[in-house]
């Protein structure tokens, strides 16, 4: 188990750097000139000045070197010096914001809790959802359940996030008024008020969300215990006279999850797509917020770092994923 | 696609049972219908309906749905049904374009993955590699980076058009490939495939003649899909302010502008909204349909 996990934290190096690779040169081979904001009376040798103040000057290959050090190297010091007030780092050139001028790093630190809580939450709802219900459907399958299921998880696959949080405003904020539009990251949880409050917010960003994940991961739940309830083992289990309860949740379950497993990791890069878009609804300040503003205001160290969050946070969870599938079929672990 | 198979009766044959199965999925059937419908009101609807999708008349602005203007106006007075259309127009026209070409990627790369041993492992660790990236987030880069110079040099809706197609099109290839991959890897072991090589048929010709026709069921179904996926995006970009330039109407552009007046006009977020999800959802029961309806193990039952 151990070097099997050793094996695939290993390739997920490779991957991330390449990522970085692919991220770095779509930024910097794009005709896009950074001095474009700058007014047209600075003259061309400031101009020039600027660029090099930049790191603009160099050749490409220095500066992906240069980001990739900063990224892999002076931040994780950073870290380091802030978890154990050591001075790792001191004097080290870190990733600057274009925009706010500071490292792009703490504010990626600032934004990332709300995102990774969001989105984290949504996730583990629409798990808790999606799970129960596909098996039940596949337990039952034609029933008036499994048929209202069926299109109700055909509809979240179907309707987009932008849509369903703009309409769940609609009628919970503006026509009810029950629950808040606008997702307050100020909010500090003290008393039961005060959660109430909480939950009050976060309910419409996360359910959006976990609408998402509910469609996708109960189609596959469904159709994969709708493969294995016919496999001849659950007969050999019926025939020796075990419980259905066992047969389902034990056999069958646990033979089911395994490509769910896989759907729900490789479906990490739809629901952060999804977290853009649901920030951008209800104005969470997180991580999608972020980049969108990056985005807008041309800064590109921010929106390469931010994007390169993403995608290590997307090969972290198919790592999770694939250690996970390892414990579930030990067949896996030895291949 | 008559070279499919060998002679015209079990051709006609293959396709009333891929029918008779088709039929027999009564929501595959309504969604066909309604995208059909929904097509069509959007291609010749513009021709027949008397308001132009930008034609300003501040004296009617903000009006609720009337005999007039069934959904209504805009803040500028600009008939809703008007410019729900050629919204409609430009989204399936971008998910229709962004389909063909995601196909042609994938099918591609899945071709040249299963059949040439060689290039398997380096075109799957390839895919596997775009499937890790964060699409959105480099959907939105790209919008951010090629949106001048392309609009300098086809005009700012062509360029955008250009732009949003290649962009979801390279983005969405990769579950077509790894399917087209895993069916032409059996399908090259098959003996019909071993007959033409003996034969001493081309490589090329093997593909084009042999294998493409056996891969069209699982092309066709991603193509479902795909149409689904390139409106979701590209409503995504436009919605995020990222897509087509404010006058030009698409379905996620009109929704992003009815955001803008949530408070007051609540009921204008729901058209250009039910459009995008009805159209996706009857897409997805066409695409379930049409899977169901050319596996041969499911229409045996």
């Amino acid at each position: 188990m151990l070097t099997y996990i050793a094996r695939r934290l290993l390739i997920s190096i490779p991957t991330l750097i390449v990522i970085s690779l692919v991220i770095f040169l779509l930024l910097n081979l794009a005709p896009n000139d950074p001095m474009a904001q700058v007014p047209l009376t600075v003259p061309p040798e400031v101009k020039e000045k600027m660029r090099e103040a930049l790191g603009l000057g160099q050749p490409l290959y220095i500066q992906f070197i240069k980001w990739v050090v900063q990224l892999f190297w002076v931040e994780p010091q950073v870290f380091i010096d802030y978890m154990f007030e050591t001075n790792f780092s001191e004097g080290k050139q870190r990733v600057i914001s274009w925009q706010t001028r500071s490292p792009v790093m703490d504010i990626v630190v600032q934004r990332m809790p709300q995102t990774l809580w969001v989105v984290g939450m949504s996730y583990i709802v629409g798990i808790l959802i999606a799970i129960p219900i596909g098996i039940y459907s596949a337990y039952k399958q034609y029933s008036v359940f499994d048929q209202v299921g069926t299109f109700v998880t055909m509809i979240g696959y179907s309707v987009p996030p932008f849509f369903t949080g703009v309409f769940v405003i609609v009628i919970f904020s503006v026509q009810l008024g029950w629950l808040p539009s606008i997702y307050d990251t100020t909010h500090v949880v003290v008393d039961w008020d005060t959660f109430k409050t909480q939950l009050k917010q976060m309910v419409m960003p996360v359910m959006v969300l976990a609408l998402q994940t509910t469609a996708m991961i109960n189609r596959f739940m469904r159709a994969t215990m709708l493969d294995n309830l016919n496999q001849d083992y659950v007969r050999t289990a019926r025939a020796k006279g075990l419980s259905e309860w066992t047969i389902v949740m034990i056999h069958v379950l646990r033979n089911s999850m395994i490509p769910v497993i896989t759907v729900i990791a490789l479906n990490v890069p739809a629901i952060f797509g999804g977290a853009i878009i649901t920030e951008q609804v209800f104005k969470v300040n997180g991580i999608g917020h972020q980049l969108i503003g990056a985005i807008y205001a041309n800064d590109l160290p921010t929106v390469q770092t931010i994007t390169f969050m993403f995608a290590f946070l997307i090969v972290a969870f198919n790592l999770l994923a694939d250690i996970i599938y390892g414990i579930l079929d030990p067949r896996i672990r030895y291949d | 696609m008559t070279e499919v198979v060998e002679n015209k009766t079990s051709n006609r044959s293959k396709l009333r049972d891929v029918w008779d199965q088709f039929k027999s999925h009564k929501g595959a059937l309504l969604g066909g219908f309604i995208f059909f419908s929904i097509v069509v009101v959007v291609m010749i609807g513009p021709f027949f309906w008397p308001f132009e999708a930008n034609g300003i008349d501040i004296r009617s602005r903000n009006q609720g749905p009337s005999l007039l203007h069934p959904f209504g106006t805009d803040q500028l007075g600009r008939d809703t049904l008007a410019r729900m259309m050629a919204g409609g127009r430009t989204s399936i026209a971008v998910g229709l374009a962004a389909m063909a070409l995601s196909l042609f990627f994938g099918s591609f790369i899945g071709v040249t993955a299963g059949f040439y041993k060689r290039l398997d492992g380096i075109l799957m660790r390839f895919t596997d590699l775009f499937l890790s990236l964060p699409l959105l987030p480099l959907l939105l880069v790209m919008m951010l980076l090629f949106r001048e110079p392309l609009s300098q040099a086809y005009g700012p809706e062509k360029g955008m058009f250009v732009l949003i197609v290649v962009s979801i099109g390279i983005t969405s290839w990769m579950p077509t490939a790894r399917i087209v991959r895993a069916d032409v890897l059996a399908l090259k072991e098959r003996e019909f495939v071993l007959a033409a090589r003996s034969s001493g048929t081309s490589d090329t010709m093997i593909i084009l003649r042999h294998i493409m026709p056996n891969v069209l069921s699982p092309i066709m179904v991603s193509a479902t899909l795909g149409i689904a996926n390139g409106i979701i995006t590209e409503s995504a970009l436009s919605f995020l302010g990222l897509g087509f330039p404010p006058d030009f109407p698409t379905w996620g552009r009109l929704l992003n502008d009815a955001v803008d007046y949530l408070q007051q006009y609540p009921e204008r977020v729901f058209w250009p909204g039910l459009a995008i999800s009805l159209t996706v959802l009857s897409i997805n029961y066409l695409g379930d349909g049409l899977r169901d309806a050319l596996d041969p193990r499911m229409r045996k039952r």
